[in-house]
C-alpha cells in the first residue's frame, strides 16, 4: 500500500455495525469497474464476482466485513447528556474521556468522567453508567441533534508513522476491505472470485451468512485484522516468561488460522494456504490464540459446507479509536492472497 | 477583534507540563505582543506582562492576574523493546489513559498512543479494574532501535488532543485547567486597551502550579502586587460532583469565598459585577483552595487575593469541558474591575488598626 489515500478514507469512514452506507458506497466506486454480477442485497452485502483464466477451479469466496464496532445512543438525561450502548465488542475501561462522533451528523461529543479529586476508585465504571456530553444543558436540547438509535462512532484520525506504520481507526476490518479491493483491481486471476463485503460481522456474522447463500462458494477465504497483542508487560515477574499470548506480531507477516472459537480451519486448504506462502517465500505467522471469531465461521456451514479458512493482517489495539499496523504485513498478506488466487486447483481440497 | 475561542485552541494544544513550561511562554509572551507594554520573567520561568496605568497615580498600584500556564502531564519511566513506560508528573489520571494519542517529546517529538488489549484477549478479572500507571505502555510505532535512539528515560509524555467544539458554546480539550482561566487574561488585556486605568497591570502566566503552587509564589514575590487576582477551574455540574461544590456551565464565573480571599476585595469586585450586570457564582471554599491564590496570599507580607473561576467538567482528563462564555465573562470583570480602581482602593482594603468606631471618628 505505497498510496493509502484510499485507506485512509476507509479508515475515517464510519460504518457501525447496521449502518454501513459510507463504506459501502465507497467500496462500489472503487470496485464498480473490476467486477460482474455487482449486487447490494437485502441486509446491504455487497457481492460481485471476478471471472477467472483457469479452467476447472474451485471458485472461492473472498470475505471481509465492511462494519466496525461502535456505540448506539440509548436515551437522553434531563440535564442533556447521552446514555448509550455498544455495538460489538468494546473494553468498557477505554471509554472515560474518549471523543466520539455521534450520529449522521458526526456530532462531537466527549464521554465525562469524575475527576480524580472527587473519585479514585480503580473498579471498573459499568457501560450503563456512563455518559456522552454533547454540549447541551437539557433534554430538548440534545434531543434536537441525537435520537436513541443514533450511531456513535470513535473520534479518531489517521496518520502515518515512520517508514512502515498506519495508525487509524476500524482497521478491523477496512483492512480486509482494502485488501480486497486491491485483489478485485489486479488479476484475473486463475480461479474466479467470488466477493464478499459484509455487513454486521460484529454482532454475530450476520451479513456473512447471507453472503455465502448468494455466491455458492467451493472455498472460502475470510480476510480480516486480527489482534496483535506483541507488547513487554511491563508488571511481569522476573521469572514470568509467558504473561499475555500475543495472538500473533507485527513485522511477521499475515497471520494464519488454524482454529478460533467459530470455526475449525479446512485442513486442506490451511496446509495449501501454508504451503503456498512457503513456495513464494511469503513470511506469514500462526495465529496462537483460539479465541475471537471470523465470518468464516458463518460461511463453513453455509448449505452443505463450504471449506473455509481465515488470513488476517495482524493490527495492535483493534476495537479501540487507534489501531497500528504495518504496511509490509499488508503488502505480504496481498502476495499471499493473490498467490493463492493463482495456484488453487481441486486437487488441493482433496483427502 | 479578538478571536477568544481560537486563542484558547493554540493555548490548550501546545505542549507544557509542569516545570516545561517554554513553549507556553512563548505563545503567550506572542499573543500578549502589544497589548502589555513588556513582558519580564522570574527565575522559575513564570511570564509577567506588565501594562502600565494609563493615568498614573501616587503612589502607583500594581495589581497581580495569575493563571498558571503548566498541565500535568508524564514521563518516561523505562524504554523496553521499543515501548515506553510511563510516570506521572502529577495529577493524571491513569483511568482515562488507556487508547488516548499522546505524544512523547524526545529528540524528537513522536505520536504515539497508550496501548490496549483488545477485549477478545482480555479475561474477564482483567476487565475489572483499569491498569495502574505501572501498566500503562506507550506505543510511538517505531523500530526499538529509533525509539531507544530517540527517547530517553525523563522524557516528557503529554495527551495529544485537538480542542473541539461541543454545540458552539463549549469546547472540550486538554489543559484548559488552567488556559481556559489565561485565555481570560489574555481577554482582560484586550478590554483593556479601550479603557483608562490608574493601576498598573500585571499579567502574569505562572508555571509549575499543579505540582505545588510554586510559580505563584515566586512570581508574587517578584511583583510585590498590591492586590491579586487568581484565576483557576472549579467543577461543574457532574455525576460525582456534590451539588454545592458545583459550578453551573455558562452561568459566569465562580468567584471564591473563604478565608483564602480578601473580604473587601469580593466585595469590590461583586459591586462591579453588579453595575456591569456579569454573572458570578459563590463557590464556598473552607480552606486550601488548592489554587495560584493560596500561595500568593502569603507571600511577602500577605496580598489581598481573590479567586475567580472558570466552571469546568472532567478535570485532569483529555476532554475537560468549559463554556466560552465563562471565560469572556471572567476577562470582561477583571477589565471592569481594574478600571474602577483608583487611588483610595488600598485605604478601603486594609483593616484599621483602630477598632471600628474609633479613629477617624
Amino acid at each position: 500500500m505505497n498510496d493509502t489515500t484510499f485507506f485512509k478514507q476507509l479508515s475515517e469512514t464510519v460504518g457501525v455495525s447496521g449502518k454501513e452506507e459510507a463504506v459501502r458506497d465507497l467500496i462500489l466506486n472503487e470496485i464498480r469497474d473490476h467486477v460482474t454480477g455487482l449486487r447490494v442485497d437485502a441486509l446491504g452485502n455487497i457481492t460481485a464476482v471476478k471471472k477467472g483464466k483457469g479452467r476447472g477451479r474451485p471458485r472461492l469466496m473472498l470475505d471481509a466485513h465492511m462494519d466496525e464496532i461502535g456505540l448506539m445512543a440509548t436515551g437522553i438525561e434531563g440535564d442533556g447528556l447521552i446514555r448509550f450502548t455498544n455495538i460489538g465488542g468494546v473494553d468498557e475501561r477505554i471509554l472515560p474521556g474518549l471523543r466520539v462522533k455521534v450520529g449522521d451528523s458526526a456530532l462531537p461529543g466527549v464521554i465525562t468522567w469524575t475527576p480524580i479529586h472527587k473519585n479514585r476508585d480503580q473498579n471498573a465504571v459499568a457501560l450503563k453508567n456512563l455518559r456522552i456530553d454533547i454540549g447541551a444543558s437539557t433534554r430538548d436540547e440534545a434531543g434536537a441533534k441525537v435520537k436513541a438509535g443514533d450511531r456513535i462512532a470513535f473520534d479518531s484520525y489517521f496518520a502515518e508513522i515512520g517508514a512502515n506504520i498506519l495508525r487509524g481507526k476500524a482497521f478491523d476490518n477496512r483492512v480486509g476491505c482494502a485488501l480486497l479491493v486491491d485483489v478485485l483491481k489486479g488479476g484475473p486471476y486463475a480461479v474466479d472470485v467470488l466477493a464478499a463485503f459484509t455487513v454486521q460481522e460484529e454482532i454475530g456474522l450476520r451479513g456473512a451468512r447471507v453472503a455465502a447463500k448468494i455466491l455458492q462458494p467451493d472455498v472460502a477465504l475470510a480476510l480480516e485484522g486480527t489482534t496483535a497483542n506483541d507488547l513487554p508487560n511491563p508488571v511481569a515477574e522476573a521469572d514470568d516468561l509467558l504473561g499475555v499470548n500475543p495472538t500473533c506480531r507485527l513485522e511477521a507477516g499475515p497471520a494464519i488460522t488454524v482454529m478460533d472459537r467459530s470455526m475449525i480451519a479446512h485442513p486442506k486448504l490451511l496446509a495449501f494456504v501454508r504451503g503456498t506462502a512457503d513456495r513464494h517465500h511469503i513470511p506469514h505467522q500462526i495465529k496462537t490464540l483460539l479465541g475471537g471469531g471470523t465470518d468464516a465461521g458463518a460461511i463453513h456451514t453455509s448449505g452443505v459446507g463450504v471449506p473455509s479458512g481465515v488470513i488476517s493482517v495482524p493490527c495492535r489495539y483493534i476495537h479501540s479509536p487507534t489501531a497500528y499496523l504495518n504496511r509490509e504485513d499488508y503488502a505480504a498478506t496481498l502476495r499471499l492472497v493473490q498467490a493463492i488466487l493463482t495456484d488453487l486447483k481441486w486437487d488441493d481440497l482433496k483427502d | 477583534m479578538f478571536d477568544l475561542k481560537a486563542h484558547l485552541k493554540t493555548l490548550v494544544e501546545a505542549h507544557a507540563p509542569s516545570g516545561h513550561e517554554a513553549p507556553l511562554r512563548a505563545i503567550v509572551a506572542q499573543a500578549w505582543d502589544g497589548l502589555v507594554a513588556r513582558t519580564e520573567q522570574d527565575k522559575l520561568g513564570s511570564l509577567i506582562g506588565i501594562k502600565p496605568a494609563t493615568r498614573a497615580i501616587n503612589p502607583p498600584r500594581k495589581i497581580m492576574l495569575a493563571a498558571h500556564m503548566d498541565e500535568i502531564g508524564m514521563m518516561v519511566r523505562d524504554v523496553v523493546d521499543g515501548f515506553i513506560y510511563l510516570h506521572r508528573i502529577s495529577g493524571v489520571d491513569n483511568r482515562v489513559m488507556m487508547a488516548q494519542p499522546v505524544r512523547v517529546h524526545g529528540r524528537e517529538s513522536l505520536p504515539g498512543i497508550v496501548a490496549s488489549v483488545p477485549p477478545h484477549l482480555l479475561p474477564a478479572a482483567a476487565r475489572k479494574k483499569y491498569p495502574t500507571f505501572d501498566e500503562l505502555i506507550v506505543d510511538v510505532g517505531l523500530p526499538a532501535a529509533d525509539v531507544e535512539r530517540l527517547v530517553r528515560i525523563g522524557d516528557l509524555v503529554t495527551v495529544d488532543v485537538p480542542m473541539i467544539d461541543l454545540n458552539g458554546k463549549r469546547v472540550a480539550g486538554k489543559a484548559m485547567d488552567d488556559r481556559a482561566c489565561l485565555a481570560a487574561v489574555t481577554a482582560c488585556l484586550h478590554h483593556l486597551q479601550g479603557m483608562h486605568h490608574a493601576w498598573d497591570v500585571y499579567a502574569t502566566a505562572t508555571v509549575q502550579e499543579e505540582t505545588g503552587l510554586y510559580g505563584a509564589a515566586t512570581a508574587a514575590h517578584y511583583i510585590a502586587p498590591d492586590i491579586a487576582i487568581a484565576l483557576d477551574v472549579c467543577f461543574a455540574p457532574q455525576a460525582g460532583v456534590d451539588a454545592d461544590d458545583a459550578k453551573e456551565m455558562g452561568g459566569g464565573p465562580g468567584i471564591g469565598i473563604g478565608p483564602n480571599f480578601h473580604p473587601k476585595l469580593l466585595d469590590k469586585i461583586k459591586a462591579v459585577a453588579r453595575d456591569y450586570e456579569i454573572k458570578l457564582q459563590d463557590d464556598v471554599i473552607p480552606g486550601a483552595s488548592g489554587t495560584d491564590a493560596w500561595a500568593i496570599q502569603v507571600a511577602l507580607e500577605g496580598i489581598p487575593t481573590a479567586l475567580l473561576e472558570v466552571p469546568l467538567r472532567n478535570m485532569h482528563s483529555p476532554v475537560e469541558t468549559v463554556d466560552l462564555r465563562d471565560i469572556e465573562r471572567a476577562g470582561r470583570l477583571m477589565a471592569h474591575f481594574i478600571a474602577s480602581l483608583d487611588a483610595d482602593f488600598m485605604a478601603a482594603v486594609e483593616w484599621p488598626t483602630a477598632p471600628a468606631g474609633e479613629g477617624n471618628a
